[in-house]
């Protein structure tokens, strides 16, 4: 009980102990065209998005900030990506045929350079100037969903070229592909947190900035790639969603992404105080929250539930962090409260 | 004003010549409010330069009957924010006042005043729940007001996912009733935003409560332990934010007539840019409760002018918005590392 993953794994289990009990076949896997299809697949596959967003959240969150523009930035690169793919229909050999206006791999390096940039615009304002995190990223998300709907026109790009849902939908050995971007992404960053030092100082900048800089860690730099990898994270996502669902939606897409993530990371055991952080715990934060809203909405509770069931677990979590409040449970409050009482009596 | 004078660094309490009371103009942190003032004035007159018909009372008070309840929402992040803290739900405080009001209305038929006050009290509770979060167990306030967001627009959905409109006879007059001032009209609801307005800047600036506002942003440890109330203070705060988020949701469904879960969306982030344009730090402790004005008018006239202009589209004033609150956040830094190298030359 102990160990920091323990009641994220426990939340997890308890979820999906309900869907057992309460959806019939939830568990059941079936292979169709050599893919695997169920349930659980399908809530991998939901979470793919938010799970790289709370990866790059995480460590955001680990140096003492805050990321709220991850939303705006999966908004642009949606629809960056989907305004240069695009796809003209052509007659090839006389039957119709959809193709990308310039090759897919260079529309997805502008989009994902386009969620750099983003990420450096960040990184700048909180490293070097020195604004508070969630005022600099302030100005992102209010401007950057405004870029997305001038790179769109405000309207909702459809996208015809097939090769691009390969990215939302696509199926690599039976799995979907969505799932091996992020243990790519995961595990490098994970290799990276525990074979180099680098872990070690993102906890140490989360814990007290000042004097890890004394200590000769270059924090500002730190700061803006941390910035950086997580505007990127939420720019592959954006790929992600809009291969998914195969447009680019500049007002919706990502709308809220970034609470999301929070909440993801939160529940995934990362203090919000900055220092202590779990990659892992992030990642089986992002399924908790896909697997209750499957949950909600399959079970028949009207999905409108879902905001104040989140809302009241963010209360939960929030309170079993503080340590006030389990101050009021642990045996020392018990014995100041029983005191309280001997001495009014 | 008292405070504000006591706000004030060093440099300009000292006496002085006049060429160092301009560079003081410069360093002040109100120079801040001072720009956007001018800014308002540059905007306005730009306007009224380029576009026949915008130079009118008329213009100038739709600013405000359009930006009411913004200002009565930023009303109350100013406070939130002088004391250090932000409040991310009142858009959807805002959203859940229309619809639980809508719904009183609509199917309970309760009479308007009542169904009015209950919607006060509801968001000055919620508002509280917040802030005693906040202070008992010393939760960050952006994840508690995040949390408070979900949940109010949550409820909203509960009540009802669909739009309900408002057609009580009281609520249809005061929406419809109009005032006149130099030819022109405004709304009972400016003048209710005004009077809000009026009411707050005496709270922030003459009363203890104000004090203690300023004192718990400029350094909250100082503030407790000079002996000021600092719990009773910040949930004082935070209802007082959740009131004026629930009277700017009565001033909506007057403009509305209408109770929706979708209604004020993203309306806590053009508070805070109205907040932080109006001249207020961010970190807490300095700003003026009358800076909100400017701000919330200044994202207005930016609406107006894309209105009139008629070939800029909507999301330009996105655009425009974060880009004030990029120079406005940057001028304050740069004042804040300005007043620190100024504070170690004279130390």
């Amino acid at each position: 009980m102990q160990h920091p993953l323990f009641w994220p794994t426990a939340a997890l289990a308890l979820l999906l102990l309900i869907d057992l009990i309460m959806i019939p076949g939830f568990f059941r896997l079936e292979i169709k065209d050599g893919h695997l299809y169920g349930s659980v697949i399908d809530i991998i596959n939901r979470a793919a998005p938010l799970m790289l967003v709370a990866l790059g959240m995480t460590l955001v969150i680990a140096t003492r900030g805050i990321d709220i523009s991850v939303g705006a930035v999966v908004a642009i690169s949606g629809a960056v990506a989907a305004g240069l793919i695009g796809g003209d229909m052509v007659m090839i050999n006389g039957a119709p045929e959809y193709v990308s206006k310039m090759p897919m791999v260079f529309a997805l390096l502008i989009a994902m350079g386009a969620a750099l940039l983003c990420g450096v615009w960040n990184g700048l304002l909180v490293s070097t100037l020195g604004l508070q995190p969630i005022i600099a990223t302030l100005i992102l998300m209010v401007a950057g969903r405004g870029l997305a709907q001038l790179l769109t026109d405000g309207q909702i790009i459809t996208v015809y070229y097939k090769p691009f849902f390969f990215l939302g939908s696509g199926y690599l050995f039976g799995l979907p592909f969505s799932l091996f971007i992020v243990l790519a992404v995961g595990g490098l960053l994970l290799l990276l947190m525990r074979k180099t030092a680098l872990g070690l100082f993102i906890q140490a900048v989360g814990i007290n900035p000042v004097a890890s800089r004394l200590a000769g860690i270059k924090t500002s730099a730190l700061i803006f790639f941390v910035y950086m990898f997580c505007s990127a994270c939420a720019g592959m996502a954006g790929l992600m969603i809009s291969a998914n669902i195969k447009s680019a939606d500049a007002n919706n897409a990502g709308l809220l992404m970034e609470l999301d993530a929070i909440l993801a990371v939160t529940l995934g055991g990362t203090s919000l105080a900055g220092g202590k952080f779990s990659l892992v715990g992030s990642i089986i934060g992002a399924l908790i929250i896909q697997t209750l809203t499957y949950t909600i909405y399959s079970i028949g509770v009207p999905p409108e539930v879902n905001m104040v069931v989140k809302s009241i677990v963010v209360f939960i979590v929030c309170l079993s962090q503080s340590s006030q409040f389990r101050w009021h449970f642990s045996a020392a409050g018990i014995r100041s409260f029983k005191h309280f009482f001997a001495a009014t009596k | 004003m008292k405070n504000a004078i006591q706000n004030l660094p060093k440099s300009l309490t000292l006496p002085k010549s006049a060429a160092s009371q301009t560079r003081s103009l410069f360093n002040s942190p109100y120079f801040t409010s001072v720009i956007t003032v001018a800014l308002f004035a540059i905007m306005f007159g730009l306007g009224s330069f380029s576009y026949t018909g915008f130079f009118s009372v008329q213009v100038f008070f739709n600013l405000l009957i359009d930006n009411a309840y913004l200002l009565v929402i930023g009303i109350g992040m100013t406070f939130v924010i002088l004391s250090g803290g932000i409040d991310l739900s009142v858009g959807s405080v805002l959203a859940l006042t229309t619809m639980i009001s809508a719904y009183l209305l609509e199917s309970l038929h309760w009479p308007p005043l009542f169904v009015m006050i209950c919607v006060l009290l509801i968001g000055s509770l919620f508002g509280a729940f917040m802030g005693a979060l906040i202070h008992f167990f010393k939760l960050q306030a952006f994840i508690v007001t995040l949390a408070g967001m979900f949940f109010a627009r949550g409820l909203c959905y509960l009540i009802s996912i669909n739009s309900i409109t408002i057609d009580n006879p009281l609520y249809v007059s005061l929406s419809q009733a109009r005032l006149t001032f130099f030819g022109a009209f405004i709304s009972p609801s400016v003048m209710i935003a005004l009077v809000m307005l009026g009411v707050a800047i005496y709270l922030a600036h003459y009363t203890r409560f104000g004090r203690a506002v300023y004192a718990i942003g400029g350094d909250e440890e100082s503030a407790l332990l000079m002996g000021l109330p600092v719990g009773r203070t910040k949930i004082l705060i935070y209802s007082f934010s959740g009131f004026c988020a629930s009277l700017a949701g009565i001033l909506f469904s007057l403009y509305m007539l209408s109770g929706y879960g979708l209604h004020a969306q993203g309306a806590e982030l053009d508070a805070i840019a109205a907040v932080v344009i109006g001249g207020t730090l961010l970190s807490g402790g300095y700003g003026y409760v009358a800076g909100t004005l400017s701000g919330v008018l200044i994202l207005g006239v930016i609406q107006t002018l894309i209105t009139f202009d008629g070939t800029l589209s909507s999301w330009w004033t996105k655009i425009v918005i974060g880009a004030l609150l990029f120079i406005f956040c940057l001028a304050q830094r740069l004042l804040a590392i300005g007043g620190k190298a100024r504070g170690k030359a004279t130390a």
